[in-house]
Parts: C-alpha cells; sequence; structure tokens
C-alpha cells in the first residue's frame, strides 16, 4: 500500500498534467459553445491526442491505461472546468457492455466514435411499469425475418434527444419468467418509428425524455447476448453505471462548504470558528474521503482483473444523500439568501441551490437509495430478499396492481 | 388542561380546509410557479372575504379579535395547499409588528387596511447572506428619511407597505415605509421558489415613520419572531402532512416486484418516520401556540421548539415524498416539488434551524436558571 505515486506514476501524471495546460481550452470563443458542442471539441482534442477512454485498449482508441493512471488522469482532468457528463452514460456503461458482448466488428464500427465523442450513446432501460423493477418492462420486440420489431415506451432516458445510439432492453418473450424474456440490442436513435419527448424536470431543466416506439425494425445482429439473455447483458451495464457515477456530485464537496463558512458570519464571527459548523464539515470530509478511498481500492481490484461488484453501491448511497444534506445546511448557512436563485446575486453564483433541486433525481437515477440499499444488503452480506410474488412465475401473470 | 382545539376551532379548520380545496387546488399554485405573477391576487381575495387576514386583529381596528388558536389553524390549512400567497408576510409578521409597536396614529391608519385584506404589507430584514445581525444592519434612517438595501424581501412586489428594520443615531427601529414611491425602488429577485414572489428593495431617501417613534428594543422584535415562528410552524406542519399524504396514496398504488411499493419497509419506514416527525412537530405546534395565545413566558422555548420542529419535519417529508415517487417525483409535472420548495423556503425565513436551534437552548438554560 502507499497513497503517494510512484515514481513511473508521478511521470504519467507530470506527462497528463503538462499536456492539459497546453490544450485544455479556456478561450472565449470555446465558452461561447453550447455545452455538448464544449464537451464534442473537448473530447475530440482528447482523442487525437490518445488521451480519451485511457484505459481502453488501442483498437478501441483508447491507450491500454492501467486503472491507477485512469485516476492520475481523472484528477488532473478534474482542476479545469471542462464538461464531460455528456459522455458518462455511453464511456462509462456502454462502452464496457459493448467491450463484454458486441461482436467484433460492432465494437470496431462504435467503440472509437465513442471515445473520441462523434457519437453520443443513451441507455433505453426504464420504462413506465419498470424502473426499480426494470425486469417488468413491458416493451415488445417480434421477430420478423432477419428483424426484430419494437413497440412500447421507454422514460426517463437521459440524452436521448443528443443522442446518436441508444441500448435497450425488451421483452422477447412474455410468457417465461420475467428475467428470462428479456433481449438487449442497440439501436440507431434515428431509425423510423422512434419519438423522442423532453420531460421537465424539478429543476426545470429536460435532460431526461420519454422515447417512444412505433414498428421500429432492428436488424438481429444489433442483437447483444443471446435471445432471453437481456437481464444478463443489462447487469453488466448497471454494474458498471455504479462504477461511472460513483460518489463524486458537481461541485457540492468540502472546499465549498469551506469557502462558504469562511465568507458567512455567525455573531459576528466567521463561520468557520462555529463547533457545530466544524463538526458538519468533518461529517462530510469523512463520507468524501472515505469515498474516495474506496474507489480507489476498488480500481486496484478491477486493475487485477476483478469486474465491477454490487459494492460500488456504497458511492451514490452516500454521496446522493450528502449532496442533498450539504446543500440544504449550506442554504442555512445563507440565510433568508439562501433562497436566492438568481446566478448573479446569489452566493457562489446559485450552484447550492441547484444542487439541492437536483440531489432529490441523484437519488433517483441509477438505482434509488432504497434499491442501493437492498443491493448491499443482499448481495454483498447474503440477506434474503423480501418475500416475491414476481419470481418463478409467467410474466403475463405478475400482479401489477 | 386541556390539549385539544373547541368545537368552534375544529369547525373552522374544516371550513378552511373545504375553502381552500375548493379554491386553491394545486393547479393555482401551479399557475403562480410557471407564470409571471408573484401570488394569486383573485385567491387573496376570496381569503380577505372570509375574514382571515383579519384574525387577531382586534375589534377596534376593524379585525375580529379572535386567537392565535385560529390563526394557526388557517396557517396550518394554508400549508397543506401550499397557497401562493403572501399570507405570512402580512399577516404573521407586519400585522403583528404594527399592532405591537404601532402608535395609535399608525395603527388606526394601517390595522382595518391590512383586516380587510385591501392592503398587503411585508417585513424586510435581511441585507446580506448569513445570520440576521441586527447590531449591524446597515439601512440606516435619518430625519423622515431612509436609505439602504434589503435582499431578498418576501412579497415586497405585491405589497404595499413594508415594515422595515433599521438603525438611526438612536438604535435600532422598525420604519414604516409605503412602499409606492420615489425614494423605493423594488427589483425582482429569482429564487428557488416562484410561488413566492421576492425582490431586492433599495430605499434611496424613501420617506419612512419609525413604528412607534421611538427605539426598538431587541427582545421585542425577538419575540415578535418567536410568534411568526410559531406560525410558521403550523404552516410547515400543514405542508408536511399533504407531503405525507401523497407519499402514502403513491406508495399504495405503485407496484414494483409484484408489490405494492408499500408493502417494502423500507419505503414503510420511511412512511413511518415522517409520521413520527410531523406527530413531535404537531405537538410542539401545540404548545407553541398554547404559549403564544397566553403570553406565557415559556413563548421563547416553545416558538424555538416548534420552529426547530416543524423545519426537520417539512424538509424531511418533502424531500422524502420525492424519493418515495421515484422518477416521477422528480418531474416538474407531479406536484411533488411545490412542498419541498416551499418547506425550505420557510425554513430559511426568519432565521434557519441552527439559529433556532441556539434559541432553544438559551431559553431552556435562562429557565433553568430562574428555577
Ligand atoms: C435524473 C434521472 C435520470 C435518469 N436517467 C435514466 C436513463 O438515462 N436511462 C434509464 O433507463 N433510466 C433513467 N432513469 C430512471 C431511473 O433508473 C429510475 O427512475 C429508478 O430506477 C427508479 O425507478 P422508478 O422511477 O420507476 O421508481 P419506482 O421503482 O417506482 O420506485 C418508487 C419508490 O419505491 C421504492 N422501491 C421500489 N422497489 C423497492 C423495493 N424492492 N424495496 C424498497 N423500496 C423499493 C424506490 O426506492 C422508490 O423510493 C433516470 C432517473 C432520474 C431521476
Ligand atoms: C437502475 C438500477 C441499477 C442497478 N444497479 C445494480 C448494480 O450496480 N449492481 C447490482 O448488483 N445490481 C444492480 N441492479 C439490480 C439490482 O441488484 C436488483 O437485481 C434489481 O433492482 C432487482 O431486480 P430483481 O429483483 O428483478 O432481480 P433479482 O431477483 O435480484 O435477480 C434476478 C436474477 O438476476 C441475478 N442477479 C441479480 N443481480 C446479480 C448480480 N449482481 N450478479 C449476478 N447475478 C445477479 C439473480 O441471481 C437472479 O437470477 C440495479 C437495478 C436498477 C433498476
Amino acid at each position: 500500500m502507499d497513497f503517494n505515486d510512484t515514481p513511473e506514476e508521478a511521470r504519467f501524471r507530470e506527462e497528463a498534467s503538462s499536456w492539459l495546460a497546453e490544450n485544455a481550452p479556456t478561450d472565449d470563443a470555446f465558452r461561447a459553445l453550447s455545452p455538448l458542442e464544449q464537451a464534442k471539441v473537448w473530447q475530440k482534442r482528447k482523442y487525437d491526442a490518445g488521451w480519451a477512454c485511457i484505459g481502453w485498449a488501442p483498437d478501441f482508441g483508447g491507450r491500454g491505461a492501467s486503472a491507477i493512471e485512469e485516476v492520475i488522469w481523472r484528477q488532473e482532468e478534474s482542476q479545469y472546468d471542462l464538461p464531460a457528463n455528456f459522455f458518462l452514460i455511453g464511456q462509462g456503461m456502454i462502452g464496457p457492455t459493448l467491450m463484454a458482448w458486441a461482436s467484433d466488428e460492432d465494437k470496431a464500427r462504435f467503440l472509437p466514435q465513442l471515445a473520441s465523442g462523434e457519437e453520443v450513446w443513451c441507455q433505453l432501460f426504464s420504462e413506465p411499469a419498470g424502473g426499480s423493477d426494470l425486469a417488468a418492462l413491458r416493451t415488445r420486440a417480434e421477430r420478423d425475418g432477419d428483424d426484430w420489431v419494437i413497440n412500447g415506451q421507454k422514460i426517463w432516458t437521459s440524452g436521448a434527444h443528443y443522442s446518436d445510439y441508444g441500448v435497450i432492453v425488451v421483452r422477447t418473450d412474455p410468457t417465461v419468467p420475467k428475467h428470462k424474456g428479456l433481449s438487449y440490442f442497440y439501436i440507431d436513435m434515428k431509425a423510423p418509428g422512434v419519438e423522442i419527448k423532453p420531460i421537465k424536470q424539478l429543476t426545470g431543466d429536460s435532460d431526461f425524455n420519454e422515447v417512444y416506439f412505433t414498428d421500429v425494425r432492428v436488424s438481429d445482429s444489433q442483437r447483444l447476448g443471446e435471445v432471453g439473455q437481456g437481464w444478463q447483458v443489462s447487469l453488466t451495464t448497471l454494474m458498471n453505471e455504479r462504477a461511472a457515477i460513483g460518489g463524486s456530485f458537481g461541485q457540492m464537496d468540502v472546499s465549498l462548504a469551506m469557502s462558504v463558512a469562511a465568507e458567512v458570519e455567525i455573531d459576528g464571527r466567521p463561520a468557520m470558528e462555529d463547533a457545530a459548523v466544524r463538526a458538519r464539515i468533518a461529517d462530510w470530509y469523512v463520507q468524501e474521503a472515505g469515498l474516495k478511498y474506496t474507489g480507489y481500492r476498488s480500481l486496484t481490484a478491477l486493475s487485477r482483473g476483478a469486474l465491477p461488484g454490487p459494492e460500488n453501491s456504497i458511492g451514490k448511497l452516500v454521496g446522493a444523500p450528502k449532496m442533498q444534506a450539504m446543500s440544504s445546511y449550506l442554504m442555512d448557512l445563507l440565510g433568508a439568501s439562501g433562497a436566492i436563485a438568481d446566478e448573479a446575486l446569489a452566493a457562489k453564483a446559485g450552484i447550492i441551490q441547484r444542487a439541492y433541486m437536483g440531489a432529490p433525481g441523484l437519488r433517483i437515477a441509477g438505482g434509488t437509495d432504497e434499491i442501493m440499499a437492498n443491493i448491499i444488503a443482499e448481495r454483498v452480506l447474503g440477506l434474503p430478499q423480501e418475500p416475491r410474488l414476481d419470481k418463478g412465475i409467467p410474466f403475463n401473470e405478475v400482479p401489477t396492481g | 388542561m386541556n390539549f385539544e382545539f373547541s368545537d368552534e376551532q375544529q369547525l373552522l379548520r374544516e371550513q378552511a380546509r373545504g375553502f381552500l380545496t375548493e379554491h386553491c387546488p394545486t393547479s393555482a399554485v401551479r399557475a403562480v410557479l410557471d407564470g409571471d405573477q408573484d401570488w394569486d391576487a383573485a385567491l387573496w381575495q376570496k381569503v380577505a372575504e372570509m375574514g382571515w387576514t383579519a384574525t387577531v386583529i382586534p375589534e377596534a381596528y376593524g379585525g375580529l379579535g379572535l386567537s392565535y388558536y385560529e390563526l394557526a389553524i388557517i396557517a396550518e390549512e394554508m400549508g397543506r395547499s401550499a397557497a401562493p400567497l403572501p399570507f405570512s408576510s402580512s399577516v404573521y409578521l407586519a400585522s403583528e409588528a404594527i399592532q405591537r409597536f404601532g402608535n395609535e396614529a399608525q395603527k388606526s391608519a394601517w390595522l382595518p387596511r391590512l383586516a380587510s385584506g385591501e392592503c398587503v404589507a411585508t417585513v424586510a430584514m435581511a441585507e446580506r447572506a448569513g445570520r440576521l445581525a441586527l447590531e449591524q444592519l446597515e439601512t440606516r434612517r435619518g430625519g423622515s428619511q431612509l436609505s439602504g438595501t434589503k435582499v431578498p424581501v418576501a412579497d415586497a412586489s405585491v405589497a404595499e407597505v413594508a415594515v422595515v428594520l433599521a438603525r438611526s443615531d438612536a438604535g435600532l427601529e422598525a420604519c414604516l415605509v409605503p412602499l409606492q414611491q420615489a425614494g423605493v425602488s423594488v427589483e425582482p429577485v429569482l429564487t428557488f421558489d416562484t410561488s413566492r414572489g421576492h425582490s431586492s428593495v433599495t430605499f434611496d431617501g424613501a420617506e419612512a415613520e419609525v413604528l412607534g417613534e421611538t427605539t426598538l428594543n431587541p427582545e421585542d422584535w425577538e419575540s415578535l419572531l418567536d410568534g411568526a415562528a410559531v406560525l410558521l410552524a403550523w404552516e410547515q406542519l400543514g405542508l408536511a402532512e399533504t407531503a405525507l399524504t401523497q407519499a402514502r396514496d403513491y406508495a399504495l398504488q405503485r407496484f414494483a416486484f409484484g408489490r405494492a411499493i408499500g408493502s417494502y419497509q423500507a419505503i414503510k419506514h420511511k412512511l413511518a418516520n415522517m409520521y413520527v416527525k410531523n406527530t413531535l412537530a404537531r405537538s410542539n405546534a401545540y404548545y407553541g401556540v398554547w404559549a403564544l395565545s397566553g403570553g406565557s413566558d415559556e413563548l421563547p422555548l416553545a416558538a424555538a421548539t416548534a420552529r426547530v420542529a416543524a423545519i426537520q419535519a417539512s424538509t424531511y417529508a418533502a424531500e422524502e415524498n420525492i424519493q418515495t415517487h421515484g422518477g416521477m417525483g422528480f418531474t416538474w409535472e407531479f406536484d411533488c416539488h411545490f412542498y419541498l420548495r416551499r418547506a425550505k423556503l420557510l425554513s430559511l425565513a426568519i432565521g434557519s434551524e441552527a439559529v433556532w436551534q441556539d434559541r432553544l437552548v438559551s431559553a431552556l438554560a435562562a429557565q433553568s436558571a430562574a428555577a
């Protein structure tokens, strides 16, 4: 164990940081682009220089870097304020799924474009009747010669409106138990019959969508895994979701808390000197550091060939409620002016208020707090599931309320 | 001892609930949240006709002369429906300030119009981020002129007059300042709850008169805030009750893994925790309104207890109601977020949780020193 860089790692860090210093765009022309365009420009620049998805094999557009090097790269890159979230789902979750399940032709066709940011992907899993209970999804795919015909509806699909491709889980056999009747495909989001409708979120933004499928044809060659193996393929995506999302949530971190506490006074003294405020900051730091080092530990395991496991659920389970609690508390410190959301007037340009409104979504997206806790209890600790009425019977006989 | 509201008071509750269910459905809240308006003016009119703005104003000034018990009941129902109205600003704070600190002429001039609802008033306290420090206020009065900036001021855009906390050479004062005058500019300020308007109010030599023509004893201002804390606690309790009801209804109806989600202990316990917090908040709010009505010297303790409990109950219920709804709860289209916005907004008004925890313990210490 060594928390410091080895000489080799230090060299890598130096290389990464000097490349970033020379190439990270900060100019006004770049800042004038939309966030998505910024993300694409930056991603392509990284790709061309061999700094995109560095852990991926060179054939797929990466440089075969080690897990530790990925951490070092992320640490260095995070010192710049650059948009990256647009590729989180594609590169973090779908890339690894394609690597595990796609044909060699498809890997060669799609992974480099995913790494370069030229193609954006979304995840078409959740449905109105199947969120936590993903395997309850109802969207149907029926075989028609070499094709499948998809009918149904997905919901909460982040980024569907700017995505080129998506991965979708569909029901190919409703007469067998729910997990056995699913299959997994990738689809062209511009295909005829795909209709995307934005959903307005609590925050006022529209980052996710409803996606309707009417007689959408996909070729059987777009299937990942066997017919009926869709649940296993989905789990590859979901497990990587844990690893990709992790516990780092925007700018709601201890350094922000310290900065607010230094600017605001309590009884004529900086809030930083208040014992209760210090205790809160200490608690958050314990969580932040614990998550960071848990992440490093699991990366070490990954670098030895382990797959991302259910223990990764801890990141979001700790991180999302922490984001909610911290933003709430920081608004409290600001007092009445904590309600101000106007970027020009609010402390920290309103990011605290935006975080408080966004946090409920993070406690739900990618598996709710309750599902994450169940995963830890059941898959890590081996506790039994609560009694189930949906197991071992054909899907079309499961109670639906 | 008697720990219940009277029959007439229960009747008032039923009447208030029926009225707001009819006239303030969630679509009315949504209209203000989504639109350019800072309030539901038509609803205010109707609420005034019901006499709610007159509840505790003495009959001599055109009020109903009822007790804080009646006002607490109305406050809870206002919270339950998340009414987009300047009720807390005008009724719990400004009318109270004028009644407590005004001289005869000021009371005669303003209270009847506040009672009838034709005039809306607000209170302007905060000037910058952080806890309100009375000795550091930068808004100054000299002669009949007031200068300084208050931000955020709730409901200033719909108020005719504001009670402005300021300082003069003599010390702390509450000044009465009509807002429609040349020396006052009211600029809208975006907050996370646009179902209540907020503003930045700048006074530049504005005409102002000192309430009661004398300096304000800080303890008297705190006592005013104690009263407002009790009434806000009732309003937040109403919010918390709606959040719990919504969560319970959804938990019964939403199925996952072949069962209602309410059959999972994670959800059951969440709802039970909401119920526990709401019940503690309600009982503490009873204690608070009792102390407020009787002018008990336990008010500082009772008010702080009620406020801390209500802040905790309402923010928890609002946050976990969304969580119970899953993705649906995170949409604009579902109503869950109204209660999150309002619960947090009311938690930040008149001093946030830590301020009142501090006051609570000070009141406890004072009590045990006296015993
Ligand atoms: C911001 C955001 C972005 C998203 N992006 C995507 C995306 O890109 N692609 C995609 O496919 N999906 C996406 N989702 C959907 C997300 O995965 C689901 O919302 C989530 O899994 C919950 O499902 P649900 O909304 O149907 O809630 P439900 O499953 O109906 O849950 C309702 C409540 O019941 C609880 N519950 C359910 N089952 C149990 C149980 N067994 N034990 C205890 N409690 C239980 C839940 O924890 C929750 O509190 C996104 C969601 C959000 C909020
Ligand atoms: C948005 C979202 C994110 C999720 N993220 C994760 C995650 O990061 N890690 C995770 O383990 N699960 C994850 N899951 C799945 C979760 O563990 C539960 O399996 C799921 O919520 C409940 O599914 P179920 O009860 O229908 O399936 P279960 O009854 O739990 O399982 C159905 C079948 O899948 C198998 N299975 C389930 N989980 C695993 C596993 N981890 N490894 C091998 N086989 C398995 C079971 O043995 C069983 O045969 C996620 C689910 C959702 C909705």
